[in-house]
């Protein structure tokens, strides 16, 4: 396979951000109420991560290591908000939609996460394609998520009705412990098929390795020990 | 006054941070695996996120608002934050080591803990002025660290039962974290008082 495809396959199956590598749980929880919401938040996290791949890998001789999470955090954070006035310019029903949660792309680990493991090592293209899949998978399981909240929840799909008016939609799902069931889910069948997710192993040191920050302060703690 | 403690009990309690707004999942999840741990991290969280609210309120009605820079609040906010955990740390390593040695490793974690920039937000998009913002900040940070103990307790239960194998480790923690959300939703009756 070419290397540049097998970032893309790399970002959707092998190390999906949410089903495997655990990372952005903050969103996937927070919008995933409806499909329409998970996509919306998929595609502006996507535009970020790919913008900020880009950046950070161009810069990555110019920045000194010693200030570089200050610096990708600057990066970010003007792309996210780039995005956020766009969004809210052309997409106001989305804009209402996530609030808050669009400006909270820039504490999205995967972004950092993506910078730090990836973007300051390879090259511009290879970084594109990284966020590219790596954004395209997150899209992918988090509006799968969005779907089964909204069709259990409010018995509807992208607003279309699929469950038969006879049956009650359990509002539980839609509500903030939905949330927390249906991920809960997610991650039991990938551990019945065998799928080891990486939060098991950090949850079980005790670390939180949520974003690269995270993981090198449990660097750290883990020398003290 | 009235209005002021509704503020800090919709913080803690009606809005809960984490249960209802599910910012700071990540160190809810991580570090809630020991009480002493999660007792400390939260203890570290009241004191950033007062401060950082207090902080973002000042700069964002003096500086930015002024000079119509509302846009950049975001940036803003996180370098400030970012700078601010660093000062923190720094100030408390030096003045109080007492209490640095306590909440020492868990600052750092806090700087990208999605918590503290969401409650900045949040306080501008609702307007609060100064004292509202601090408040806000305050009963915020105290309903993590309420929903973070009380997941830790829950959790030493947990460890010492006999789980069936794809439950152990991360799902069996979101179920009880929904659990705890579902009994978090009864408080939302607080706000009609």
């Amino acid at each position: 396979m070419n290397k540049y495809l097998e970032r893309i396959y790399n970002g959707v199956i092998k190390e999906n951000p949410i089903l495997v590598l655990m990372l952005g749980m903050c969103p996937t929880l927070a919008v995933s109420t409806q499909a329409i919401n998970g996509i919306g938040m998929g595609l502006s996290t996507t535009a970020v991560l790919i913008c900020s791949n880009l950046l950070i890998s161009a810069l990555r001789k110019v920045i000194p290591d010693q200030v570089r999470l200050p610096a990708y955090i600057v990066i970010v954070a003007s792309f996210v908000t780039v995005t956020e006035l766009l969004i809210e310019a052309y997409l106001p029903s989305i804009y209402s939609a996530l609030g808050i949660y669009i400006p909270l792309i820039v504490v999205n680990c995967i972004i950092l996460g993506r910078a730090e493991a990836y973007a300051n090592k390879h090259s511009v293209g290879l970084s594109v394609m990284d966020g590219l899949g790596m954004g395209i998978g997150f899209t992918l399981a988090l509006t799968l998520a969005a779907a089964v909240r909204e069709i259990l929840g409010s018995g509807t799909c992208f607003g279309m009705r699929v469950l038969p008016e006879a049956v009650e939609p359990i509002g539980l799902f839609v509500q903030p412990p939905g949330a927390f069931l249906v991920i809960a889910l997610f991650i039991i069948i990938m551990n019945a098929i065998g799928i080891k997710t990486r939060q098991r192993k950090l949850v079980e040191n005790g670390c939180d390795g949520c974003c690269a920050a995270c993981t090198a302060d449990c660097d750290r703690r883990e020398d003290v020990k | 006054m009235k209005g002021l403690i509704l503020i800090i009990i919709s913080g803690a309690l009606i809005n809960n941070v984490v249960l209802n707004q599910f910012l700071g999942i990540c160190s809810f999840l991580g570090v809630s695996r020991q009480m002493k741990a999660s007792a400390s991290l939260g203890g570290a969280v009241i004191f950033v996120i007062t401060i950082a609210s207090a902080v973002a309120s000042l700069l964002y009605d003096n500086v930015l608002a002024p000079l119509g820079m509302g846009f950049m609040k975001t940036i803003v906010f996180i370098l400030v934050i970012a700078a601010l955990v660093q000062i923190v740390e720094m100030f408390l390593k030096k003045h109080s080591p007492g209490i640095y040695k306590a909440l020492g490793i868990y600052l750092p974690l806090i700087t990208t803990n999605c918590a503290v920039l969401g409650v900045a937000l949040t306080n501008v998009q609702n307007g609060y002025n100064f004292i509202q913002s601090v408040l806000s900040g305050f009963g915020t940070a105290v309903g993590f660290t309420l929903a973070i103990v009380l997941l830790a307790g829950i959790r030493s239960r947990i460890e010492e039962s006999d789980l069936p194998e794809p439950l152990r480790g991360a799902p069996i923690v979101l179920i009880a974290a929904a659990l705890m959300s579902i009994a978090f939703m009864g408080f939302a009756d607080l706000a009609l008082v």
